[in-house]
């Protein structure tokens, strides 16, 4: 939001094209609408990444499937809250996605929580993203050789962050940075991913 | 101040506590560069689950397809706030009513008023501290609200504005009074400020409600754009 929004703006010109790749933007409008058909659309379009983050998050399959499950219900709920002006579809969504996921690792740690050597003994430190196994898709790749781009900090931070679930004071001690530099580590190789990437601003 | 823009990242792919996101969403709520700057990092941070995808099994599909046939879509966000009626007399109102009364034709309710006061101009307070004042408020996406209260007796109203943000460049923010048969009517341009307490101009007891518009600087003569705000006085069902 920019500035208050005026009576009457948000309408959207309406595109009909269907046999391209599915536009999301124009899915998730319809599904905002109750279009139960235009939303199983968006949810073949985006599943395998939606289910991927959150299995990579969460690590357990089963608690994978109802984080996607659980998100998917929050993105046809508030399907229409959706802002194309705000950024894409596909980003939206995984938001949701993502949020679902970490609340839901962060609401389990906080109910058997939490030694001071936790993160050191339960999970490996990820030194490459880019050793995940996973579709080999066009799009992938480029990603990859984008984060090729950032310095070795950077790449674990974004990665602990974002792929890991944790929040930037664990990062903080999970690569021994002190407190308070982890969230200049994942802002600074965003930036670098975003610019890499050339999307957003 | 700048401290908190460096939490952009973090807030992008939801690394923060929960304290620090509350603080952090609050600014967000007024820092244009930040809201930028977090829509193009979550654009990129997105991207990385391309690297991690992975199919899920069927059945999921079809629970959730199963699942949103029993949950109802929200209606879209509508443009204005739906007003928050207030419409709360004041405690003092009965006790208010005996100075009316005991005073005749005083028109407004003046507890400062120095002894050449009854025709004094109304004052911001005087609407606010006004037996019949009535508010309906407004809250904004992002933190930002707006009260108008209106007293028939003072025959002014007030608007109360709470962490607005700033109107677009070269614009302002103009209030207007809907007067039945006239439309929307001039009540002044607001200074360009978040917090503020404002008289309106013009006559508030004929006005059936108020508004706000962007308008170019210097404001308008007629509004010349959609309404950001609407305020209902409740005449209709006074
Ligand atoms: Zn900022």
């Amino acid at each position: 939001m920019e500035h208050l929004r005026p009576v009457g703006s948000g309408a959207s010109p309406d595109d009909d094209s269907s046999d391209a790749p599915p536009d999301l933007a124009d899915l998730l409008r319809r599904a905002g609408r109750a279009d139960e058909v235009a939303f199983a659309r968006l949810y073949d379009a985006t599943a395998a990444r939606a289910y991927g983050l959150a299995l990579r998050v969460v690590r357990d399959p089963a608690q994978a499937e109802e984080v996607t499950q659980e998100a998917f219900l929050e993105i046809w709920r508030t399907a229409s809250r959706f802002d194309p002006g705000r950024g894409s579809a596909l980003s939206w969504l995984l938001m949701i996605t993502h949020r679902t996921a970490v609340d839901r690792v962060r609401s389990a740690e906080a109910s058997t929580r939490r030694d001071t050597t936790y993160h050191h003994q339960h999970q490996p430190v990820d030194h490459d993203v880019t050793a995940e196994a996973a579709q080999a898709s066009l799009e992938a790749r480029r990603v990859r050789s984008a984060m090729a781009a950032l310095t070795e900090v950077q790449r674990e931070a974004v990665g602990l962050a974002y792929l890991g679930g944790y929040t930037h004071t664990e990062v903080a001690t999970m690569l021994d940075l002190p407190v308070g530099t982890a969230k200049t580590r994942i802002r600074d190789g965003l930036i670098r991913l975003r610019d890499a990437l050339g999307v957003g601003s | 101040m700048t401290e908190i823009h460096a939490l952009s990242g973090a807030y992008a792919v939801d690394a923060l506590d929960d304290l620090e996101r509350v603080a952090f969403e609050r600014h967000l709520a007024e820092c244009a560069d930040c809201r930028a700057e977090v829509a193009g990092l979550r654009e990129a941070a997105t991207l990385l689950a391309e690297t991690t995808a992975n199919e899920p099994p069927a059945a999921l599909r079809d629970r959730v397809l199963a699942g949103i046939a029993t949950v109802r879509p929200l209606p879209p966000e509508t443009p204005v706030p739906r007003p928050r009626h207030r419409r709360v007399r004041l405690l003092v109102a009965a006790a208010a009513a005996v100075v009316l009364v005991g005073a005749g034709a005083v028109a407004w309710q003046q507890p400062w008023a120095d002894e050449t006061s009854q025709q004094q101009p109304p004052t911001a307070q005087s609407v606010l501290d006004a037996a019949d004042a009535l508010s309906t408020s407004l809250d904004f996406p992002g933190g930002a609200s707006a009260t108008v209260t209106h007293s028939d007796s003072v025959g002014r109203a007030v608007i109360v504005t709470s962490k607005m943000p700033p109107p677009p460049q070269g614009k302002v923010y103009q209030l207007w009074l809907d007067q039945p048969g006239e439309g929307m009517v001039s009540a002044g341009v607001m200074p360009v400020k978040e917090d503020q307490t404002v008289l309106l101009s013009g006559d508030a007891a004929t006005a059936t409600g108020a508004g706000i518009t962007v308008e170019p600087a210097g404001g308008s003569t007629a509004p010349t754009t959609d309404p950001i705000a609407l305020f209902d006085f409740g005449r209709s069902d006074a």
